[in-house]
């Protein structure tokens, strides 16, 4: 594994494949937590966070556990459970360690759980038959690029908050047809890898 | 004691998509086509409907602390045996779905359905809750995926419709042709029911 292929899966899994805009993973905690760019960074923060550490510890789970007895039926049951537990255990540890940290995330980490963003990544890479180090990078890769889109996407709300949008459109409708306009723009990266 | 009330409230008045806005990652995903959405749709509805028996005939014995951890083993058990199953007897259609299929666990309609009805009301009830709300949310899939099938590939249920003549509006079956229907499906949701008000 050269160090190019794994910058070009780190690229591909941010803009190509990003998971919310051309996946539809986390959509979501996309719509719901993207009224203000400083919430949205927090459930940024917060996701790539257990992204990361959900795909280290299924990789492992899937080999040790569910390949070397058969169980690979289990897979779903197994994998939410250690994101379910994965989730309880970080929002204890961070509480402990740092409570500004904590109080920033607090309202977010329970949510994470049922964010399929997170079971989605931990799926895809046994789908795709990633090791270790393909696994974290994919994982990190798609944690950046749904930071960046729920980001961006707080930042251009925050704009729709004081503009003039017909009723029917007020809302929801409105926060789609912008999520439609950021797909288009993230459909130009296609060609980049 | 009246079944008809959960089922039609699951279909109209609550409906999943269009009035609860919940499940929005499948609903936008597996949109495609209309099959894609009808096969997504029954399946959930199967899961709903599972899982809300089971957590119906549960509700006391699973104590109230860990609820949400043991509804959510119950709810992966029943995704586990739908997919299996897809797997079997409709591969293509499983194949089309993909990772949907397992995703359907942390679909949050059938958490709220388990939380919100089938943990306070009774075995029959709640069956008819998980079909009503599972139907509601087929429907809505149907008439999302038709859309974005007949204007992106000319078709309904892979029967061209259009004729030769007519160009594919491709934009329709990406990405951005999902949030475009969805919304714009809203908004005419939303201006009927203003009308309707005044």
């Amino acid at each position: 594994m050269s160090i190019g292929s794994l910058l070009i899966l780190l690229v591909s899994s941010i803009l190509v494949n990003n998971f919310v805009l051309s996946r539809f993973l986390g959509i979501c905690p996309f719509l719901g937590v993207s009224k203000q760019v400083e919430t949205a960074m927090g459930m940024g923060m917060a996701v790539t966070f257990v992204m990361t550490l959900a795909s280290i510890i299924t990789y492992f789970i899937q080999i040790f556990i569910l390949d070397a007895l058969g169980l690979a039926y289990l897979q779903t049951i197994a994998f939410i459970l250690v994101i379910a537990a994965l989730v309880q255990f970080i929002e204890m540890v961070i509480q402990k360690m740092s409570p500004t940290l904590y109080q920033a995330l607090g309202i977010y980490l329970p949510l994470i759980t049922t964010n399929c963003a997170v079971l989605g990544v931990t799926l895809l890479n046994i789908q795709y038959n990633y090791n270790l180090i393909e696994t974290i990078v994919n994982a990190v890769g798609a944690a950046i690029g749904f930071s960046l889109a729920i980001v961006l996407f707080a930042g251009i709300r925050e704009k729709l908050e004081i503009s003039d949008i017909p009723k029917p459109f007020q809302g929801f409708p409105i926060a789609l047809i912008t999520a439609s306009l950021m797909s288009i723009a993230f459909l130009g990266f296609t060609g980049l890898v | 004691m009246n079944l008809g009330k959960p089922f039609i409230r699951g279909i109209i008045h609550e409906n999943p998509t269009f009035v609860q806005l919940l499940g929005m990652c499948p609903t936008l995903a597996v949109t495609t086509s209309a099959i894609n959405g009808i096969g997504m749709g029954l399946a959930t509805t199967a899961v709903l409907f599972g899982s809300n028996v089971a957590i119906s005939i549960l509700k006391k014995a699973i104590p109230n602390k860990i609820r949400i951890p043991a509804y959510v083993v119950v709810i992966a058990t029943f995704v586990t045996v739908v997919g299996l199953m897809m797997k079997a007897f409709v591969p293509a259609l499983d194949q089309a779905l993909g990772l949907f299929i397992p995703l359907i666990v942390v679909n949050c309609i059938i958490l709220a359905r388990a939380e919100a009805f089938a943990a306070k009301n009774s075995v029959l009830e709640s069956a008819a809750d998980g079909i009503g709300m599972g139907l509601g949310f087929t429907i809505a899939l149907t008439i999302l995926g038709s859309i974005r099938e007949l204007l992106g590939a000319g078709s309904i249920f892979g029967k061209l419709v259009f004729g030769e003549a007519y160009q594919p509006a491709l934009i329709m079956i990406l990405p951005p042709g999902a949030f475009l229907t969805l919304a714009l499906l809203l908004a005419l949701l939303n201006q009927i029911r203003t009308k309707k008000a005044n």
